[in-house]
């Protein structure tokens, strides 16, 4: 059977630390499980968790009033989501349900700072890689902000 | 890929319009027709996907249009977005109005050179009209090709152009067809992201796959960018060019684009060709 630090040294996410690292991040996760339709955060809530998503697909949404809930990003498997848990006032800024059944490994954010406030070469390796995901999603934000299908673009 | 048109070949027939007929009209999204066509007299060359044609509204004008379809009895299809007078005067056509047709012009996608390989189909809204007759090929053609892969870009589920077909490609299971958009609702059940997020779910096996690129330059430089990212060659990434296209012959310089003029030399191009000249504001 494989442990935490197996599985997770199998996503991208993770690549490049080494096995002390791995086992030492491995400590604050544990295998998770959700249903399709399953709620796993909420807007609002506290953020004490992020999840690297193994398989499933699930749909980040913004609740509008009278336009219901706006997809604004979905998620898959080796995707991680949720990084509100890093940065104070470690709040939930969007809901987030499982289109299909997901499995994950849910990290435990407090377990997770302590650790990186304890050593801050990990602290630093990870948030590397929480900025290259932000990254790529901002750019992603940006080209839909380009409204490049809207009226206007050519034919 | 090949030439539609040598330069000794009538030259200037190419400059005259020949007489079609709308068959068949289908609203593909609020403001997307596609039109089917049937010459009156003497038919144009049979086209192959990638080429394009220019479509004349009698007495408003004439533009470059793709061909989303080709069917048999020289029928031909074409998806237009109403965006100007001559795009409208065309959406608005109605079964019975006649068209000019001028083609087919400009290189094709060069779908038999792919064969053996993976193909990844990648389109960005109304992008899907040149790489339809493409994935109609494909199906056809099904055991001459490897993994077939469709990814397809939208404003919103709405405005997926060929919705009805995308969704019939997809329950077939004979290819991977995966659709994203820009903006949906709960409803939707497809991927909400622009189209490049897509490729890092797609399997590359980079030397044997070819990738056919067509939809709004922005997109094509960003898809391109995270297709070459997976290790495939410039060589063997396709893109389709769209620019000021006016003669369709190359006499008339409008769609230069640094040395190349995109309906001569284009619309289907090697990304090692054009991507060093998109990234030129000055071309």
């Amino acid at each position: 059977m494989k442990t935490i630090a197996d599985l997770i040294a199998e996503q991208t996410f993770f690549q490049g630390l080494d096995q002390a690292s791995l086992d030492f991040v491995a400590g604050c996760g544990r295998n998770v499980h959700y249903a399709a339709g399953d709620r796993i955060l909420t807007q609002g809530e506290s953020a004490h968790t992020f999840y690297l998503l193994r398989s499933g697909s699930v749909a980040l949404s913004f609740y509008v009033p009278g336009r219901g809930g706006v997809i604004i990003d979905t998620l898959n498997g080796s995707d991680v989501l949720g990084w509100s848990w890093l940065f104070e006032p470690y709040r939930w800024q969007f809901d987030a349900e499982a289109r299909e059944d997901v499995a994950a490994v849910a990290f435990d954010g407090i377990c997770l700072r302590t650790k990186c406030d304890a050593d801050a070469h990990l602290g630093y390796l990870l948030v590397q890689r929480f900025a290259k995901v932000m990254l790529a999603r901002l750019q992603s934000v940006r080209m839909r902000m380009l409204d490049i299908y809207g009226p206007g673009s050519p034919s | 890929m090949v030439l539609a048109l040598p330069a000794d070949v009538r030259a200037a027939d190419a400059m005259v319009p020949v007489p079609y007929r709308v068959v068949g009209r289908a609203q593909e999204t609020g403001d997307t027709v596609t039109l089917s066509l049937e010459p009156v007299e003497q038919p144009i060359a049979t086209p192959a996907p990638g080429q394009f044609n220019m479509l004349y509204a009698f007495g408003v004008g004439e533009v470059p249009i793709s061909i989303s379809g080709i069917d048999a009895g020289h029928r031909v299809r074409h998806t237009v977005r109403a965006v100007g007078a001559v795009s409208q005067a065309l959406c608005a056509a109605e079964a019975g109005a006649m068209v000019g047709v001028r083609g087919p012009f400009g290189t094709d996608w060069g779908v038999d050179s792919a064969a053996g390989g993976d193909v990844i189909v990648i389109a960005g809204g109304i992008g899907l009209a040149p790489l339809r007759p493409v994935v109609h090929e494909l199906l056809h053609n099904r055991r001459r090709f490897r993994r077939v892969t469709v990814l397809v870009g939208a404003r919103s589920p709405e405005e997926i152009v060929f919705r009805g077909e995308v969704a019939s490609w997809q329950a077939s299971a004979r290819i991977t067809v995966r659709t994203t958009v820009d903006y949906a609702t709960a409803a939707w059940k497809g991927e909400v992201g622009v189209v490049p997020t897509l490729i890092e779910r797609v399997t590359i096996d980079p030397e044997v796959t070819t990738v056919m690129i067509c939809g709004p330059e922005v997109m094509l430089r960003f898809t391109a960018a995270e297709v070459l990212g997976r290790g495939v060659a410039a060589e063997r990434v396709r893109v389709s060019m769209e620019r000021n296209v006016q003669c369709g012959v190359g006499r008339c310089g409008h769609c230069q684009l640094g040395p190349v003029l995109i309906c001569l030399n284009g619309p289907v191009f090697p990304w090692s060709r054009v991507g060093p000249l998109v990234a030129r504001r000055e071309l």
